[in-house]
């Protein structure tokens, strides 16, 4: 389990210029026993209109996997200055990636959906395996994944 | 400098470099094991399309479609809740087994590129397979220089069996640990993102239809596509109206709008691309079985050179014995300089400096390497001790003292002295001593006495030079040096048979019983070496401990030890032996002597010998059991006399063991000598050797220079060279 305080103030546009607005909101991803070699995840948020908003993390550091993280691929080109300075290591099979972030009040219950798309080696991408709309009462709620991630909750 | 550059990464990384060689060797068999298992296409002209309609018949929550280069096609699939994955026979579109990557094999792929360390791990290997690298060149560099330069780079090895051994694999693998290693290190490049990479997914530009209903059977693109070039098939995920199909194949990759079936985008591959697949393919098998097979199998050499370098360096250091008192380069009168290869003319330098010691004198002894003549501010004299390394090049200790003597502004204000080692047999005998004497001239060096040389480390040369060493000094120098000091033991005469006394040379044959050796002596590997004609036996002659070597005309599977003895006027110790009588014992050993062996394989062997050189042949014809053609050239005195193994010579040829025999005898008639013989039977001879039949001298070195300069001008037509077959080890002497 680690736990990362990331301000995104600079790095992506989540975050309003005043950290008053903001609010330390906790991601938990339990990955299942998939058997395969770590998984890369990338942890992202569109808006009402289903377009790319930002970046929230990246887990695994070599961007030419990037690509099997194929909806987060494409909505953002694989650009690698989507995810400075938010990039950590993959995440073991049966393992839990835990982060801790100062999202923006304006996030929550304005029709904001965090996406996690995941990848592992010689294994099918899934991408959007985790879709769940940001709102104040889904929080602390455990939404199911579908083949790497066992489940995901967002804590407030 | 190539040596180091060999030694040191391999004692470093020895155990890094034998666990990715092992674990690579074992992935080695996987793809070829995938070849095998997997089911044949029957129809070369299936298409993507049809595949993945009858895949989906088959699975209709099928989520991915794969083909790897063997040709396997995997699909995987949700069932309800759980996901599954197929091996998938394209015949049917249904599964025959099911597809998931073994933990072993996972296992094993992570320990072969990364130890278990995650990208640590993935650096330490990589560091492993430079230095793969490094010993592979530099191997390949010594290797060429051993045998004598690129040309002759595959020629037979000669030398003790460990580096023979070690040579040997390195020059199988060589290629396959080069290939292995280079596209290992390029693999980790491309994995850390340290080259150019393919343009990878192209970018959406055109949106979605939003409608999910058009069938994969009906779509162009993958009706257009074989199913050969197929590298993936994504579908999308169901009730998900935003995604797509994604098709990767061996040109590209692009995406495919369920609801239409048009291409939305394509990217093709690059060259990078092409490039990093070729890479991964050669390194991992996948895609070219045969190759992997053959790149594990040359990865298998890697423990067993590992385990024979590391095991000739420990003897090339514990070969090096420790100087006693060795004095300071600035207080010595006499400075020893060593150039050694396998540590064995240290031991003779070790023995000099207890000598000039024991004499009063301050003795410096160091390689070669390290001469540094401005240090010596006290030295009276220089003696350089030279080993050679392959042909006439520095031995080990010896690198860069030519260099260092060329580039000395004056010519040193002491004389020198230099002794040569090497072997006899060998093209060019004490080749770099030579070199050094030639560069010693060239720079105007005084040398306090003439090269002398020291064959097959013979203590006896070795304590004639320290005679005429010593009486330059105005000492008395009593050089014994003992190489290795043999176990000797009793052997007991059962018989002898005497010849020539008529011809004024008295010979004899003498037959030794094999000594005992008690189950406690076997088991501790201290009884009776196996040891077979051409071997020598070392006797000690009552009086000296100098050993004389006389060549064995028996091996172990006769069960006795024969050798042939002709009296020297005043030999010490040939006249003991000619005394000897049945009952009575002698001390002595035996040593291989791996240079006169007979080859393997069924190839004609020419033997050709004169007086006492019979010996080893007649022991060779002895053990020719399976009656390999042989042709024996004997040369003697008189029939009458000297005809050593006389009856034994028509017993052989009726049985088969000798094709031919040819005598030739000086105090005959005729008046010939053994050469003589060879040139009667030139035809002959030529067409033998043509065939590849192997030449054996054994004898005085007179008839040796006499055999040799007749077998010159018989193969001469036929562009053939007794100094080429030596390199090809078809003309192997032993000369006394």
């Amino acid at each position: 389990m680690k736990s990362l305080l990331v301000a995104l103030a600079l790095t992506t546009a989540l975050t309003l210029p005043s950290m008053a607005l903001a609010r330390p909101v906790t991601l938990t991803t339990n990955l299942t026993n998939y058997g395969g070699n770590g998984a890369y995840l990338a942890l992202y948020v569109t808006d009402a209109k289903g377009a790319y908003a930002g970046s929230l993390w990246m887990a695994g550091g070599k961007s030419k996997y990037h690509e099997h993280l194929s909806d987060w691929y494409r909505v953002t080109g694989g650009n690698s200055a989507e995810i400075n300075g938010i990039t950590g290591a993959s995440v073991g099979a049966g393992r839990a990636l835990s982060i801790t972030l100062d999202l923006a009040d304006t996030l929550f219950d304005a029709g904001y959906a965090l996406h996690i798309d995941a990848a592992a080696e010689d294994m099918r991408d899934s991408p959007s395996e985790i879709v769940v709309p940001l709102t104040a009462a889904g929080a602390g709620k455990a939404t199911a994944g579908r083949r790497y991630i066992a489940n995901f909750t967002y804590d407030m | 400098m190539i040596r180091s550059l060999h030694r040191l990464p391999g004692l470093v990384a020895a155990v890094l470099i034998v666990v990715l060689a092992l674990s690579g060797a074992a992935l080695s068999v996987l793809p070829a094991v995938e070849v095998v298992a997997t089911p044949a296409h029957q129809k070369s002209d299936l298409s993507v399309a049809e595949l993945a309609a009858r895949v989906e018949a088959a699975y209709p929550g099928v989520e991915q479609i794969k083909r790897a280069p063997s040709g396997r096609i995997t699909a995987w699939y949700r069932e309800g809740e759980s996901a599954g994955a197929a091996i998938i026979d394209p015949a049917t579109g249904r599964g025959v087994a099911a597809a998931d990557k073994s933990a072993f094999e996972r296992w094993l792929t992570n320990l072969h590129r990364s130890l278990f360390l995650g990208d640590a791990g993935r650096f330490v290997a990589a560091a492993g397979a430079a230095a793969m690298l490094a010993l592979t060149v530099s191997g390949l560099l010594l290797a060429a220089r051993r045998t004598g330069g690129w040309r002759r780079f595959f020629s037979p090895l000669r030398g003790p069996f460990w580096g023979r051994l070690h040579v040997e694999i390195a020059r199988i693998s060589a290629a396959g640990l080069l290939l292995s290693s280079v596209t290992a290190l390029w693999m980790t490049a491309s994995t850390f993102g340290l080259l150019p990479e393919g343009p990878g997914a192209p970018p959406m530009t055109t949106s979605v239809s939003g409608r999910t209903d058009y069938p994969a059977a009906e779509m162009a693109v993958l009706r257009q596509t074989p199913a050969s070039g197929l590298r993936e098939l994504t579908f999308p995920y169901p009730g998900d109206a935003k995604d797509v199909f994604t098709l990767k194949t061996g040109e590209g990759q692009g995406y495919i709008d369920q609801g239409t079936g048009a291409l939305l985008a394509w990217a093709d591959l690059g060259v990078w691309d092409w490039v990093t697949e070729t890479i991964y393919m050669l390194h991992t098998g996948r895609g070219a079985a045969a190759l992997g097979i053959v790149l594990g199998f040359m990865a298998l050499g890697v423990p067993v050179m590992a385990g024979t370098g590391v095991f000739l360096w420990t003897i090339g250091r514990r070969g090096r014995p420790r100087i006693k008192a060795n004095a300071a380069p600035g207080q010595a009168d006499t400075v020893l300089l060593v150039g050694s290869e396998g540590g064995s003319t240290w031991g003779f330098a070790a023995t000099l400096h207890a000598a000039l010691t024991a004499a009063g004198q301050k003795v410096h002894v160091a390689p070669m390497s390290a001469f540094s003549p401005s240090c010596y501010s006290r030295a009276a004299r220089v003696v350089v001790l030279a080993a050679t390394y392959g042909d006439g090049a520095a031995p080990g200790s010896a690198k860069g003292f030519l260099d260092r003597l060329a580039s000395l502004p004056t010519s040193p204000g002491f004389p020198l002295a230099v002794v040569g080692f090497g072997d006899r047999q060998f093209r060019d005998f004490c080749g770099y001593a030579h070199n050094v004497v030639r560069a010693a001239e060239a720079k105007g060096w005084v040398q306090l006495l003439p090269l002398d040389v020291v064959d097959r480390q013979s203590p006896q040369d070795f304590a004639r030079w320290g005679h005429a060493f010593g009486r330059v000094l105005g000492i008395a120098l009593m050089l014994n040096h003992q190489p290795k000091p043999p176990r000797s033991r009793a052997f007991t005469l059962v018989s002898r048979r005497d010849y020539g006394a008529e011809v004024q040379a008295p010979t004899t044959i003498l037959r030794f019983a094999l000594p005992r050796a008690r189950l406690w002596q076997r088991l501790t590997r201290r009884g009776m070496p196996h040891f077979a004609a051409g071997d020598l036996l070392g006797i000690l002659p009552q009086g000296s401990t100098l050993p004389r070597f006389y060549s064995l005309a028996s091996g172990s599977r006769d069960g006795f030890i024969e050798i042939c003895v002709r009296k020297h006027p005043g030999g010490l110790c040939s006249g003991q032996l000619m005394d000897l009588l049945p009952g009575q014992a002698v001390d002595a050993f035996v040593r291989r002597n791996r240079e006169f062996r007979l080859g393997r394989g069924k190839t004609p062997v020419v033997l050709i010998g004169a007086g006492t050189g019979i010996g080893p042949l007649a022991g060779f014809a002895r053990a020719n059991r399976k009656g390999r053609a042989m042709h024996l050239y004997f040369g003697a005195r008189h029939p009458d006399s000297d005809l050593l193994y006389g009856e034994e010579l028509a017993r052989w040829q009726a049985e088969g063991r000798l094709a031919s025999v040819t005598t030739a005898f000086s105090r005959s008639a005729a008046r010939a000598y053994v050469q003589d013989a060879l040139r009667r039977d030139s035809t002959r001879l030529t067409r033998l050797i043509a065939e590849g039949a192997q030449v054996m001298v054994c004898g005085g070195r007179e008839m040796a220079t006499g055999v040799a300069c007749a077998l010159a001008d018989i193969l001469a037509p036929a562009g053939l060279t007794p100094e080429l077959l030596k390199a090809e080890g078809c003309y192997v002497e032993d000369v006394y």
